[in-house]
């Protein structure tokens, strides 16, 4: 059986990561283009001469047409080389990046196992006590965290936990307490999506026929839900999974400038500003794996749940 | 047997607006945005120039009065002495201005190709919808950035070469509005970014309910008659979607302003001394401390932002229930 599914996956793995490099290639030459195409240049702050200003654009590869100018970096990239920061001098990409990345992570992974684990377990209550008063507040408070965004939850959560109740600490990051804040803020308004996906879904499923026939032999509720509803219900949840990562990392912009977290975010932003087009490119291409490697996992647990569904790269 | 017709319930099933206008949640959320949207626009002409302007009241309380004794600030002043009330307002003004506009660029583009998918069908609608799934893979506002961050200059400069032209040929009209955008030209190009990538999951659903409208029998009945494919997808089709696509519209609104207000929140959004709900709690964010809290300047717009928010995704749900019971969340 295990030696069957290997090799289907090694398969599957095989096609899906050559696909997985082109499409980085794609979204890493899209955005040096972007980010060269700017007006001015990444010297136009420093007030260098026109002479100082061309030897500088020579010596970081980005004279000459905008195709030359790809064409280097590509060949770079493909030898695994992000090239160095325009703006921070002397530091490569790979070094800021590597530095920055494992903040990021961790509060990312924080706020997803947030999101994923309670927004289940508010929408199989919800579902449990459906049309009760515990049902309608829970979505309610649903609706209520979807609408209103991070930049809002984030400095109310500082200023009433952190400066007013004086429970958890503000600045800096490092101990567990550091990330309560930051990571509920972040899941959220996504704990509130899955919870409403979960509800819907779980109260579709109790209707079915294959539930009845569970309770008609005998099981308690409890059990038919648990063996024979959830691995349905749970599907469209393990959908949203996958952008619900990316989303996760573009929502953790705001939670890491609210919380002074040196992270990813601010690096992207830092960079868009500065015109660093190496920084931006490297940072494109971080989130890029990162949301290729999630959809992969979500595929694979897809067949897991679901023997009808195949795996195609 | 005229007693059995007789006897016929004659009533018709309850139509959506009905069903609408009995949800009270719905319809406090439409009146509150109205209310709103009313205050944005006619309040700022009546205000006094004073409010208007940079002042030297820094950092007043709600309420306190200034140094000289001659102006009270209703919300409180800013950093710079700005009236917060009047800045809400015209906050107000640019975030809903932005989603309204960003929603509708959204319709056109996810209307007409929704329109076109579920019509042509077979293996150019199959095409077309994988086009969509690989799009909404994407964080759509990494692009939105670094797209508004490119093209700000060109747009700006482009702007000024209209207001040049127009001022050297003599047509104040040309001069005086490229005058006025200018400030918002950053703005303009980031609703034209948003719409851009907002138009995904409108087309989806106008795709599926075209699948089903199109096999209906007026449908073939005006093909038939000999109508071509565009006039039956503009006359017979399109009102058939119009409640749906308000729906739609309606809940991609407040996405389009939180995207605006989250770029401005990280000063890649509006410049000042225009202001949006997104820059007014960037500015709020920036001064809590322990210290000395300046609470009014995050409370208020924080307050005002999740309120209208809240209130366009209920609408939105409302309208969703009326028309279109069976759908997802």
């Amino acid at each position: 059986m295990f030696a069957i599914i290997s090799a289907l996956m090694a398969g599957f793995i095989l096609r899906r990561l050559l696909s997985s490099i082109l499409v980085l290639l794609c979204a890493a030459s899209i955005t040096f283009l972007l980010s060269v195409s700017q007006k001015g240049g990444p010297f136009e702050k420093e007030k260098l001469s026109e002479k100082a200003k061309l030897e500088k654009l020579r010596q970081h590869e980005l004279d000459g047409p905008k195709w030359w100018q790809l064409a280097r970096y590509q060949a770079r990239l493909l030898r695994g080389d992000l090239n160095v920061s325009l703006r921070y001098k002397d530091r490569t990409v790979a070094e800021i990046l590597a530095q920055k990345l494992p903040n990021s992570i961790l509060l990312g992974v924080t706020a997803f196992l947030i999101a994923s684990v309670g927004g289940v377990a508010t929408g199989f209550i919800a579902a449990m006590r459906k049309n009760t008063l515990v049902d309608v507040t829970a979505m309610f408070f649903a609706l209520a965290a979807i609408s209103v965004p991070t930049f809002i939850t984030g400095p109310v959560l500082v200023a009433v936990l952190g400066l007013w109740l004086k429970l958890l600490p503000i600045g800096g990051f490092g101990t567990w307490q550091h990330l309560v804040m930051p990571s509920v803020c972040l899941a959220l308004p996504f704990m509130a999506y899955v919870a409403r996906l979960m509800r819907n879904s779980l109260l579709e499923v109790m209707t079915q026929h294959h539930m009845r026939t569970a309770k008609a032999k005998g099981l308690d509720d409890m059990t038919t839900l648990m063996r024979h509803g959830m691995k349905m219900a749970i599907l469209p949840v393990v959908t949203y999974l996958g952008p619900m990562a990316a989303y996760v990392l573009t929502g953790s912009f705001v939670v890491e400038t609210v919380f002074n977290i040196s992270g990813i975010g601010g690096v992207f932003v830092n960079a868009i500003q500065n015109a660093d087009c190496f920084l931006l490119t490297g940072a494109v291409l971080v989130y890029a794996a990162l949301i290729v490697f999630f959809n992969f996992i979500v595929d694979v647990l897809y067949t897991f749940l679901d023997k009808r569904i195949q795996l195609h790269a | 047997m005229p007693d059995a017709a007789d006897n016929r319930w004659k009533g018709a099933p309850p139509s959506g607006w009905s069903v609408l206008k009995r949800n009270r949640t719905a319809m406090t959320a439409l009146v509150f945005l109205i209310i709103v949207a009313a205050a944005a626009v006619i309040i700022p002409f009546f205000l006094p120039d004073w409010m208007k302007q940079v002042s030297a009241d820094s950092f007043l309380k709600p309420l306190e009065r200034s140094a000289d004794g001659a102006r009270v600030h209703l919300l409180g002043s800013d950093v710079n002495g700005n009236d917060l009330f009047y800045r809400l307002l015209t906050g107000a003004q640019v975030s809903l201005g932005v989603g309204l506009i960003g929603a509708l660029v959204s319709l056109v583009i996810g209307g007409i190709y929704g329109m076109i998918s579920g019509y042509a069908g077979g293996r150019v609608d199959g095409a077309m919808m994988r086009f969509v799934d690989m799009l909404n893979a994407i964080p759509s506002l990494l692009i939105v950035m670094i797209f508004v961050s490119t093209f700000d200059t060109y747009f700006k400069d482009a702007l000024d070469a209209v207001r040049l032209w127009g001022q050297v040929r003599g047509w104040r009209g040309i001069e005086g509005i490229a005058s006025t955008l200018l400030p918002y030209s950053r703005i303009a190009i980031l609703v034209l970014s948003l719409g851009l990538v907002q138009w995904l999951t409108m087309a989806r659903i106008v795709r599926g309910q075209v699948l089903v409208i199109k096999e209906m029998a007026f449908v073939t009945a005006s093909r038939a008659m000999g109508q071509c494919g565009w006039t039956i997808l503009w006359k017979h089709l399109w009102p058939n979607l119009s409640t749906i696509v308000l729906t739609c519209l309606t809940l991609t609104i407040p996405a389009v302003i939180r995207d605006e207000s989250f770029l401005s929140f990280l000063g890649l959004g509006i410049e000042d001394p225009a202001a949006s709900w997104g820059s007014l709690l960037r500015d709020g964010a920036q001064v809590i401390n322990p210290i000395d809290s300046k609470w009014w300047l995050l409370l208020f717009p924080a307050t005002l932002m999740s309120l209208s928010l809240l209130a366009l995704n209920f609408l939105g749900d409302g309208l969703r229930d009326a028309f279109d019971p069976k759908s997802d969340p």
